[in-house]
Order: C-alpha cells, then structure tokens, then sequence
C-alpha cells in the first residue's frame, strides 16, 4: 500500500510539473489557435535563467530563501520575455496566414531556442543547485513523498488558483475570454487584441517557468534538450484534457502524471511513454475533443 | 450647424470585380437618429464594416468628431478597437455575444477601452485597480438598468430571450461610452411588442445623448424614429432627407418596388 501511495504522490508531482507547462499551450491554443511548439523551450530557458542565477547566488553565500525568491522571480522575468518576443517575431506577422504556416514557425522557433542555448551554454548536463531543503516535519512521511514534491504540488496548487482568479475576475482575465471566443467582437468592443495575445503568452511563459525552477531542482539537472520532451509530454496533457480548455489541462497534466507514474511502477521505466500515448490515443478515439474540450464544429 | 460628428466623403469599396459602395457621402450630427436603408445587398452593412475598420475603403474619408472635445480624427488605417477607443461603438444583425460568459460579464468586456489596469495591477491589486473594477462594475449596472436586463445579470448570454440578446448587444455597445452608436438592424427578428420596447431604448439612448445611425428593415420603425434617412441601392446613395419626404421619393420606390409598379401607380 505504501508503495501504490509512493507511485501515486510522484505521479502528482510529475502531473502538475506537466500542467505548469500544458497551461500555456492551451491558453495560446484557445486564443489564437496555435500549437505554440516552442513553449517547451521557453520552460526549458526557465531552468537555465534559474541556474545560472541560483548558482551565481550561492556561490556569494546567500541565504537559501532569498536565492529561492530572486530565482524564481528572475526566471518567470526572463522567460515572460522570451515568450513575449517569440510571439512577437514568429507568431504576430503570421497572424492572418494559413494554419500551418506559424505552426511551421513555432517548431522552427522551438530548434532555435534550442539551439541557441546549447551553443551558448553547453551540451552537458549541468547540477542543479538544491533550491528545496528536506523539511524536518516531512520526516516520518519521507519515503513516500519527499519535501521537493511537496512543495511542486503546493506550488502548482497555488498557481492553479491565482491563474483561476486572474482569468475569471480581472480585467485582463475577461479580456482573454472574450478574444478566445470571438476574436473580432473583441475589437470591435474595443479590446487591443494584440495585447491580450501578448498578455497570454507572458502569463503562459511565466507558468512555464515557475514550471522549470521546480523540475530542476527537483531532478537536480538540466540540458537544452529538456524542454523538448517537457513540451510534448505537456502537450499531450493539454490534448488528453481537451486543448484550449485550462480545467482539461489540468486534469489530462494528472492523469497523464499518474498513468506514467504507475507504468514506470508496476510494470517498468521503458514502457511509461507506451502507457502514457497509449492512453492519449485510447482517449481521442473515445472523446476526440479531449475530456473536457468541446466538441469541435468549426467557425463558419 | 456645427460640425457633423461622422462625416462620410466618397466612399468606395471594391470586392474584386463588384463595387459594393460608389462614392458615398454621408453624415450625422450629435443628437441625430438617422437611419440608413436600401434593399438587400445595397451596401448597408458593408458601409458599416468600413465605418468600424474592419474593411479598407478604396477610396474616401471617414471623419469622426467628438461633439466633447471637438476633436477631429481621420479613420484611414486605424485598428476596429481604436476606432471604438475614439467613440463609435456597434451592434450585428446577427447577435454576436461573448456567449459562455455572463451579462454582467458581457457589458463589463465593453468597459475595458475605458479602463486600463493590466498584468500588474491583477497581480498587486493596488487601489487604483480596485477602484476602476468597482466603478466598472457600477457602470455596468446602470447600463443594463437601463436596458432592462438587470434582473438578469448573472444569467449566461447564451440562455437570454433572442429581444433580450439584442437589448445585451446594445448594452455592451454603451459600456465602451460611444457618442456614435451604429446599429445593424435591431428589430430584426423580434415581435411588435419587443420593437415598441427597443424603439423606446433607441429613444432613451438618444436622449442620453448618443447620435444614433441604424439599418432597418422595418419601414414604420425607421419613419417614427429617424430624423434624417439615407437610402442605397446598389452600393450608391438615391436619396437622401426627412421620413416624409423619402416616403414620397420616387427614385426609392423605385428601389423597392420595382419600376412597373411605379409606373401603374403613378401615371
């Protein structure tokens, strides 16, 4: 029983390190329509901002808690900065061109990013500093959920909440609703559409990287390359919950986590990706728009 | 006079091969209810499309004045929600709602020209932010008072009465504070009771002291209530003046009738 509850807080963990992430695709993909490939790549560039500043904190001697909150607060920075370019240079000259011509761009964008950070990083994997101590009070409950575990879970739960008030009671929040709906309505109301888009990606990004300080420190390394898997996996999260729909992200981001989870568990490490897209496959088969997406009819 | 808030010169707009408006000259003045009527496919709410930005003229000028500050603005170029920002604010003739968001919600959308806090403000909620959400939602009280909607501000968009969607469009067209209200065909669809109700609105709203320009089908609406009728056919202007005078005018009869009628009955 320990171990199925083991299996079961580390799914959780893994489900909402995957909806940190999935959150952004489906905003972006709710209000333009977009697979934005190179979301992964904006996590990913969370993880190294969070490196290098935690690393460089350390080394000065700071104390934990300040490294953890300037860490965090220069990453979702600095990834909000780069999510708000790449839809600024890949996305927006794109806006009114066929369908696949920015998810061309967004994977082109994704190679970059990549690229980019393994040429002026390194190819290596790097250790990450240990942001998150054991917690004394953890200790009796140590061998099924651990103290960084804890802390994703309740970050992620936070986050969840903020982004659920945000989008529902603020200006903003409404703003991005009405554009998900009908973009043109939006401006004809009087909504500066550009900068709500704008706006989404930047409180995507900012997910994404909260996302990426947690996971590197939870695994205690990162590369250029984390950002790739990262990516497809949360996005098949957002998919199995219905893209476009931030409650699906959610739930497909814990589903997702869980059946990893118990794959790799019970059964063994090589077959978690099996399970994992088996299931997604099984779920578009049954419920094409996802769980909680709804069904699709096409705008006319 | 002084100077008309929206002044319309020479107006064209081509769609490929087809001129869907020749050289049209319109203009309304604050205060003013005009109605713009035509037959079907006359150019009517293609003129409303270029009014608001959402297609490029070929040619022409549209000015936009404010009646509060006087201040002129050519409308070449500028973005729908711009256009809004400046003070002309419109409705479809078919109701496009926010539809899973509320009433409440629906007008508030229309406030956010109006208003201003972002990322920032949603995050530290300073004063500032609560104050402008506090009088956002006062506002949008008192316009869907006004309108009528008020015992049903929490109701999703979707599930109101089809008179009751069209009274939300108008309301949210308010919220954003226009002095120019376009209205594209408001009593499209509804029963004589709910057009006397809006007839009475469009009243209201004039008196209120937005300028009012409308598309309507319904002849004894747009001749009990419009001051001045501009009519199209064709994407070109036949007539323009008072109700009474259009009601006599032979080149509109002509337009809606057809010539052999016009010849019978006035020999």
């Amino acid at each position: 029983m320990d171990y199925f509850i083991e299996l079961f807080c580390s799914g959780l963990t893994r489900g909402a390190i995957y909806a940190l992430i999935a959150l952004g695709y489906t905003m972006v993909y709710g209000i333009i329509g977009l697979i934005n490939f190179a979301h992964g790549e904006i996590y990913m560039i969370g993880a190294f901002t969070s490196f290098i500043v935690a690393t460089v904190l350390s080394i000065y001697g700071f104390p934990l808690a300040a490294i953890v909150v300037v860490t965090g607060i220069s990453a979702a920075i600095w990834s909000s900065a780069y999510g708000y370019t790449v839809e600024k240079i890949a996305y927006k000259p794109l806006r009114n061109a066929p369908r696949l011509t920015p998810l061309i761009s967004a994977i082109g964008m994704s190679i970059l990013l990549q690229n980019y950070v393994l040429l002026a990083q390194t190819s290596d994997f790097l250790p990450f500093p240990e942001l998150i101590p054991e917690f004394a009070f953890m200790e009796p409950v140590a061998h099924i959920i651990g103290s960084s575990d804890l802390v994703i879970l309740v970050t992620t739960a936070i986050s969840m909440l903020l982004l659920t008030l945000f989008i529902k009671f603020t200006r903003l929040g409404k703003a991005m609703r009405a554009t998900a709906q009908d973009k043109t309505m939006a401006l004809l109301v009087g909504i500066n559409v550009d900068r709500v888009i704008s706006a989404t990606f930047i409180v995507g990004s900012l997910l994404a990287a909260i996302g990426g300080l947690l996971i590197a420190s939870h695994i205690g390394q990162i590369n250029f390359a984390i950002g790739f898997i990262a990516g497809i996996k949360a996005f098949t999260a957002a998919v199995l919950g219905g893209i476009g729909s931030i409650p699906g992200a959610v739930l497909g981001s814990l589903i997702l986590g869980l059946t990893e989870s118990f794959a790799t568990g019970y059964v063994s490490s090589d077959y978690e990706d099996v399970f994992a897209f088996s299931l997604l496959v099984l779920i578009l088969i049954l419920k094409p728009a996802g769980l909680l997406g709804r069904a699709g009819t096409g705008k006319v | 006079m002084s100077k008309p808030i929206l002044d319309v010169i020479g107006l064209t707009m081509n769609f490929g091969g087809i001129r869907a408006l020749d050289h049209l000259d319109l203009d309304v003045y604050a205060g003013e209810i005009v109605a713009l009527i035509g037959p079907n496919g006359a150019g009517k709410t293609t003129f409303f499309n270029c009014l608001t930005g959402m297609y490029a003229p070929a040619e022409g000028e549209i000015r936009l004045t404010s009646p509060e500050t006087g201040k002129q603005t050519l409308l070449a170029g500028l973005k729908p929600n711009k256009i809004t920002e400046l003070g002309m604010a419109r409705t479809f003739q078919n109701i496009r709602l926010f539809s899973r968001m509320t009433v409440l919600e629906n007008v508030m959308i229309g406030r956010h020209c109006r208003t201003r806090s972002l990322i920032f403000g949603a995050i530290f909620r300073p004063r500032k932010t609560r104050e402008e959400e506090q009088d956002t939602v006062d506002r949008s009280y008192r316009i869907l008072e006004k309108v009528g909607l008020s015992g049903q501000v929490d109701e999703l968009a979707d599930n109101l009465s089809y008179g009751a969607q069209r009274r939300l469009e108008i309301a949210r067209a308010l919220a954003t504070d226009p002095f120019l209200l376009l209205l594209d065909e408001p009593a499209a669809g509804m029963n004589p009771q709910e057009t006397a109700e809006l007839v009475d609105l469009i009243r209201r709203i004039r008196d209120d002291g937005h300028a009012v320009l409308l598309i309507e089908h319904d002849m004894k609406l747009v001749m009990t209530l419009s001051d001045r009728v501009f009519v199209l056919d064709y994407g070109e202007k036949i007539a323009q003046g008072t109700p009474a005078e259009i009601g006599v005018n032979a080149a509109v009869i002509k337009a809606y009738l057809g010539e052999e009628v016009l010849d019978e009955e006035m020999p």
